[in-house]
């Protein structure tokens, strides 16, 4: 009896561990301070995750399909020193068309690269991470990029502006969650990608063409760091070469931390946005303890371990691996 | 001739073959595009070469054996910032201070211990936990950078021991100081890959766990062993680098790994596991030491280093595929 219950309390710690350590972590810092819970501050902490939220929500497609994406960082820096040299070139309007269909660019051929010729992912975007960062610094001769006319511009409204009460970023977040959670959760095409990850091999002997899968999943990646750029973007009107640098490592942080598997095959929309949201809140209530920024990175540490432990010891039904 | 021998012969041989093509490149071009009136294959620049490549590839010799055993470590930028600051700080404890130049070995000493011991941290964890190691070395890539900012906050660590410069800026037989601890590592992690129990087990470890296990293979140790050789290996890294420079920034190290790995996978190392020559790291690590510097020899900037090397990566994985798909359908035959 005791056993069974105990079991029980360890699956569901192991399935909604996730969750349980969000709510931990949310009472600790509550009770440490008062202004945590504060509805100005969740909303701050939410809008600045925002910008690696939207990243996290591509590469989640990506990790699902079994593939991995390093290049987002680098690709991120890529569509705002773009759209922020087109915006006085061409004016708003098309300069953010033209910079998503040049990020798109990037994502079709890492898509190619993988899906098609099937090469490892791991490399072909450690390459790209370079290759992006050296076509950044070409494009913008190694300058910052700024926006003349900062005042005037309707250009911020992507990073600053607020609709409903509700800053802008935080919007385009939880729509295109929305969007891409229903897309993977509720039709065919993300159906396939689980199946792609989960066993490519299995996958195409049922039909299902992986390499056009896997390529889909690089541009939604593409299409989404190019959303991220936007923000970023539009937020500071101006902007460093190496603003996505790193980012890449952060954005996988976050999705493992919502529990996909980078072994492919597993994971949803709505744990990598929980994801996402533990590092926002951990950064922040680690902040308003009082301890420096660089606290967090030991903190995350902890936790990714401690999260990807739980979920491969309920799996394996055992805490220790049994490797000798 | 046996079938697949001209294949292998072709992939042991890519990389100096790529090698001496950038020297005739950049000689060539070099003669029309630079500035400097220095050959490129000047004997003095060379010789840089070899010192510049030392602390890149003192790891990539660490991150091979990882990779050969069928692992990876993300964290060993963050492993070198650390021992940086440790032999750094080290040298100005107070416990210390009556020894004089005596605290150099002691402080390298030390750093070395703590390369091994984060090494050995990652490897316990992917050991005992069945985590993968890309994920645990993710983590303490976070992890040990955070350190590094605990340790001293965002001010650099800086200690100036004239002797120990003196010593790292030596050349003997020409060579200097980094470059003949990066002629040692590769011949000891040769000899230990090639001729040694240990060797053996971690490319059958890489190449078919399962496999290794049933002939009674300890999976677990040979791994942790090899987490604490790269931690070893970072340490020793920063310790011939810091030696010299003598100030170390908390964000030091940054990107190593990408560089590192790089390097290994132009090698011609699998990152699925057992297969991977030392040897053939060592010219990857030269080769892209070679095009960072040929490249600002004929005047290109840093963006076209970096554009370059990232579709040469992309470039050598697609030939390594094609010849391999080639090296199948000769033992169809």
């Amino acid at each position: 009896m005791t056993s069974v219950t105990k079991t029980q309390i360890g699956g569901f710690l192991a399935r909604q561990g996730i969750l349980v350590a969000f709510a931990l972590f949310i009472i600790g810092f509550t009770l440490a301070n008062q202004r945590f819970l504060d509805p100005d501050n969740i909303l701050g902490v939410v809008r600045s995750s925002a910008i690696l939220g939207v990243m996290a929500l591509g590469v989640t497609f990506v990790v699902i399909s079994g593939n991995l994406d390093l290049s987002v960082g680098s690709m991120m820096s890529f569509s705002t020193i773009v759209v922020l040299d087109l915006h006085d070139k061409l004016g708003p309007t098309l300069a953010i068309p033209a910079m998503f269909a040049m990020t798109l660019c990037l994502g079709a051929f890492i898509g190619f690269l993988v899906g098609y010729l099937k090469l490892n992912s791991l490399i072909v975007t450690l390459g790209m991470l370079s290759a992006i960062h050296g076509l950044t610094l070409t494009y913008s001769g190694g300058q910052n990029m700024d926006i003349a006319d900062k005042a005037g511009t309707w250009f911020s409204v992507f990073g600053q502006g607020e609709a409903l009460g509700i800053p802008v970023p935080i919007l385009i977040f939880l729509l295109l969650a929305a969007v891409l959670g229903t897309i993977l959760a509720r039709t065919p095409f993300g159906r396939k990608v689980y199946a792609v990850g989960g066993n490519g091999t299995a996958a195409t002997f049922s039909g299902i063409r992986r390499a056009r899968v896997v390529f889909a999943c690089y541009l939604m990646s593409a299409f989404c760091v190019a959303t991220a750029g936007l923000i970023q973007a539009s937020r500071s009107l101006g902007s460093q070469n190496t603003v996505g640098q790193g980012l890449e490592l952060e954005v996988l942080a976050a999705v493992i931390l919502g529990g996909a598997s980078l072994l492919g095959g597993s994971g949803t929309i709505f744990k990598t946005v929980i994801g996402v949201l533990i590092l926002g809140f951990i950064q922040n209530g680690l902040l308003l303890v009082g301890l420096q920024f660089y606290v967090q990175y030991v903190v995350t540490w902890v936790i990714i371990i401690l999260a990807v432990w739980l979920d491969v010891a309920a799996k394996r039904g055992k805490l220790l691996s049994p490797i000798a | 001739m046996q079938p697949g021998t001209l294949s292998t012969f072709l992939k042991r041989g890519a990389i100096w073959g790529f090698i001496v093509l950038e020297l005739i490149f950049f000689s060539v071009a070099g003669e029309f595009l630079s500035l400097s009136e220095k050959a490129f294959m000047d004997f003095d620049n060379m010789l840089l070469l070899f010192k510049q490549s030392a602390p890149i590839g003192i790891i990539a010799m660490g991150m091979t054996v990882i990779m050969i055993n069928g692992n990876i470590d993300l964290s060993v930028g963050a492993t070198y910032a650390i021992c940086a600051i440790v032999l750094l700080d080290a040298m100005s404890w107070p416990v210390f201070a009556g020894l004089g130049d005596a605290v150099i070995p002691v402080a390298w000493l030390l750093a070395l211990l703590t390369g091994v011991a984060l090494g050995a941290l990652n490897g316990l964890i992917v050991w005992k936990t069945g985590v993968d190691a890309f994920i645990v070395t993710l983590g303490s890539m976070l992890g040990y950078r955070g350190l590094v900012f605990m340790y001293n906050g965002e001010q650099p660590t800086s200690h100036l021991n004239w002797t120990l410069v003196d010593f790292a800026e030596a050349q003997f037989l020409w060579l200097h100081t980094a470059t003949w601890f990066l002629l040692i590592v590769t011949a000891v992690i040769w000899f230990l890959m090639n001729r040694t129990v240990h060797g053996r087990n971690a490319y059958a470890i890489g190449d078919n766990r399962e496999a290794a296990v049933n002939a009674g293979i300890r999976v677990g140790p040979h791994m942790m062993i090899n987490f604490m050789i790269i931690g070893f290996l970072a340490a020793l890294s920063a310790v011939v680098f810091y030696s010299e420079s003598g100030s170390v920034n908390p964000n030091d190290g940054e990107l190593y790994e990408l560089w590192v790995i790089t390097a290994v996978v132009l090698g011609g190392t699998k990152l699925a596991g057992g297969a991977g020559s030392i040897v053939s790291t060592f010219g990857g690590v030269l080769a892209i030491q070679l095009l960072r510097k040929g490249l600002a020899h004929i005047g290109a900037d840093t963006s076209t280093v970096n554009l370059v090397i990232g579709l040469i990566l992309i470039a050598v994985l697609f030939l390594d595929r094609q010849l391999n798909v080639k090296g199948k359908e000769e033992l169809k035959i």
